[in-house]
């Protein structure tokens, strides 16, 4: 019994320096060196400034920008408390809370019943992408605030579709952020990058 | 339900099915000791820690000096991590200096992490360190792995040894699926995952500003970072599930593609579902291996039908949705879900997830339709034996098997056999004694959390019959050393840090002793030849009565429990009900 304890903390010690400090730091200086960007989380810098990750959604409430999904984040899209909403398909504040989505998205002119990413929260609450259904159930309400023409909303849509890898696996998407950065570059907002609400 | 989504569900089960066999003969090569192409990098290695540690490699172990060696290992270990949680802040690696982790929780994370379980009543991002993250969990998600496997190679070889009273060397068999599989395979798959956009470095979070700038709202994001891909990689390959992240796969820096989701969920079942075909070489019955691959075959697509029909099914309390699939969008319930996976690989991930005992998601299960959360919670109250943990499956699968053989002699009057050896009092009295303590754990700690309503009650997220889900599932998940939860209910509490502590522990040492008993006698008995009377285990109709004890030994048990959950849940919300 006691030779086994004494093997036990050997053990313990060996192996925690193999597998709990080797192989992490290896696979950290093996993927910095050959996917640099990528390991640390496909920052996007604009002006010199970090204005976001690839991968991370950030809230975008304003009428001259498309909408991400409802986040139960934080007080929402916080990327240092990932979560979801964790209300069951019963629950009444999750209706209370859909039927407000519901409201405030056919209120900014969106036609006919919500495509249900636009109303329900992501499990990561961090979700970067929304459906091509959602991206182009809020074209027009962009067009309008850009003075473009919901035509050309379409077509940038269609342009930042990401489809089915391999046309198999996952969803099609749209990055909200990559759109939203195509919508300041290509249809700039008069007062400098700053939504106007209306 | 779509073509696509069926597509992409044939698509994972074809490649496990393609896999089982060459995995599982790997596996059988590796617990033997025989040659393998690893053996030039890994033998040195392995000579070294034997070496290091005063591991004598040539002495067997009788099944009492393995389960020491295994339960001496275990609380060793879990010592370490908890020592470890509780002087994080005084040590390197954590750059974003988080606090010393609180005593409860960190005894709850030890417990958690040292069974296999990763039950997480933390947030990780706001909890630990950078170094609690690799040199304790994520080590402890290749030791609980490798404790896995090393039982199970202890009950193959009990099944197939004749008259001898060992099973193997525990330090051996623990070393040598760590060297040989576990480090090679959570390798290559984190740098694949870096590859795909999984984050890998030890940098302090970052600090972003946000593209529409509003007033009155923060104008910049803080983003979490740290060693994830390393922990992702050995966190679904030995079935451990616990996330870098409170979010888990979810958060899209742990899962961000559909390849790394394609990838994440094969590397969840590709050991379990080989160690079949490891059953059947090592016994000398590869039939017999097939036959058990089937029963679980059968119940995990019968299990992922139900939860991507469930999923892509329409809430009736929501209205002005459109809940409707088509090309441009997944549909269903897309609460708690992400739109990259959309319905099918939600339904399909989480399926993957409780029938092992992994634990990791993709989706909130709490948020997952009534009867879909019905599944997930029925997988892993099957006793995590479809395809289940790394080793704790089929060492489950084999005392279902015991029961179905002794069922089978029951219903013809012979004394039953399994693969030679006859099954005896002493042998049925282990396999219950394991399918026993299990719900007695699960259904006790369940009823008294929902007689106290401040300590059990208080803790709730959701009301009405999900409110009994959400504690049942905690019970279920931490007993069958899953880790998923509900997780709106508030675990990070003294009532349930402690007992759900007691039931991680016990749901995993208290059935691993039993298991080794068993394994222990077979191993002693003698060969007895297949006779007219033997009932044979490598064939169809065995599967079938396979399946069936399975489910009557867990209807039975637990319906009563479920049918006050989920299904009365299911019921009120088609009638219209909220709560």
């Amino acid at each position: 019994m006691g030779k086994q304890l004494a093997i036990a903390l050997r053990f313990t010690l060996v192996t925690t320096v193999l597998l709990g400090v080797g192989y992490p730091l290896l696979v950290t200086a093996v993927s910095q060196s050959l996917w640099r960007q990528k390991a640390n989380g496909e920052l996007i810098r604009k002006d010199g400034k970090l204005i976001g990750s690839h991968w991370i959604g950030q809230p975008f409430t304003g009428e001259a920008y498309f909408h991400g999904r409802p986040s139960a984040a934080g007080n929402g899209y916080d990327a240092t408390s990932s979560g979801g909403s964790n209300w069951s398909p019963s629950s009444e504040k999750l209706a209370e809370r859909v039927e407000a989505s519901v409201k405030s998205e056919q209120a900014g002119g969106g036609d006919g019943p919500v495509p249900v990413d636009m109303v329900t929260a992501s499990g990561s609450g961090l979700d970067p992408d929304i459906t091509p259904f959602a991206a182009e159930y809020q074209a027009e309400r962009v067009a309008r605030a850009r003075h473009a023409d919901p035509s050309q909303m379409m077509a940038l849509i269609a342009q930042h579709t990401q489809e089915r890898t391999f046309g198999l696996l996952g969803e099609r998407r749209v990055n909200v952020l990559e759109l939203n950065l195509a919508l300041d570059s290509e249809f700039p907002l008069a007062s400098g990058g700053v939504a106007t609400n209306h | 339900m779509t073509t696509n989504g069926w597509l992409q569900i044939a698509l994972l089960f074809g490649v496990v099915l393609l896999l089982t066999r060459p995995v599982g003969l790997y596996l059988a090569r590796v617990l033997e000791r025989e040659s393998t192409p690893l053996d030039r990098v890994m033998r040195p290695v392995e000579k070294l820690i034997y070496r290091l540690c005063g591991i004598d490699a040539e002495t067997e172990m009788t099944w009492v000096e393995y389960g020491v060696a295994l339960l001496g290992f275990s609380a060793v270990s879990m010592l370490i991590l908890y020592l470890l949680e509780r002087v994080q802040a005084w040590l390197p690696g954590n750059p974003e200096h988080l606090a010393n982790v609180p005593g409860l929780l960190a005894l709850n994370t030890a417990a958690s992490f040292t069974t296999n379980t990763n039950w997480q009543a933390y947030t990780p991002e706001t909890t630990m360190s950078y170094l609690t993250q690799m040199a304790g969990l994520a080590y402890h998600n290749f030791a609980s792995a490798a404790v896995g496997m090393a039982v199970a190679a202890a009950v193959i070889r009990g099944i197939a040894r004749r008259e001898q009273k060992t099973l193997g060397n525990f330090w051996v068999d623990a070393t040598r699926v760590t060297l040989w599989v576990l480090l090679p395979g959570a390798l290559v798959l984190a740098l694949g995952l870096v590859s795909q956009g999984v984050v890998q470095n030890l940098r302090p979070y970052e600090t972003v500003h946000l593209v529409e700038q509003q007033s009155g709202q923060n104008a910049t994001q803080r983003i979490a970072q740290g060693p994830v891909a390393s922990q992702e990689a050995i966190k679904e390959l030995g079935t451990n599930g616990g996330g870098f992240f409170n979010a888990n796969s979810a958060h899209p820096f742990e899962n961000p593609t559909p390849v790394t989701n394609f990838l994440e969920m094969l590397a969840i079942l590709i050991l379990p579902a080989g160690l079949t075909a490891t059953l059947g070489k090592m016994t000398g019955s590869s039939r017999h291996g097939w036959a058990v691959f089937g029963a679980m075959a059968v119940l995990f697509l019968a299990a992922v039908t139900a939860t991507y029909w469930a999923e892509s099914g329409k809430n009736p309390l929501w209205h002005g949705v459109d809940q409707r699939a088509s090309l441009s969008q997944s549909g269903g319930n897309m609460e708690g879900k992400e739109v990259r996976f959309g319905i099918a690989n939600s339904a399909l991930f989480a399926v993957a997830t409780t029938d092992t005992s992994t634990g990791a998601v993709n989706a909130m299960h709490d948020s997952f339709m009534p009867l879909g959360g019905l599944v997930v919670m029925t997988n892993m109250l099957l006793g995590e034996v479809v395809f289940g943990g790394v080793g704790s499956g089929i060492y489950g699968m084999v005392i279902f098997v015991v029961l179905a053989v002794f069922i089978a002699g029951l219903m013809v009057g012979r004394t039953p056999e399994y693969l030679g050896k006859k099954i005896e009092a002493y042998d049925v009295k282990m396999a219950m004694l394991y399918t026993l303590i299990f719900p007695l754990i699960v259904l006790s700690f369940a009823a008294v959390s929902l007689l106290l309503p401040r300590l059990g009650l208080s803790s709730l997220n959701n009301a009405g019959p999900h409110g009994l889900s959400e504690i049942l599932y905690a019970y279920t998940s931490a007993t069958a050393n899953n880790g998923s939860a509900f997780a709106g209910l508030n675990a990070n509490t003294d009532w349930y840090n402690l007992t759900l502590a007691f039931s991680m522990l016990a749901g995993r040492f208290l059935m691993i002793v039993p298991v080794l008993a068993l394994a222990g006698n077979l191993a002693g008995k003698r060969y007895t030849p297949p006779s007219q009377g033997t009932f044979p285990v490598t064939t169809p109709l065995f599967t079938v009565l396979l399946v069936s004890v399975i489910l009557i030994v867990v209807a039975l048990t637990f319906f009563p429990a479920l049918s006050l959950g989920p299904v009365l849940e299911h019921l009120m919300l088609m009638a219209g009900h909220s709560f």
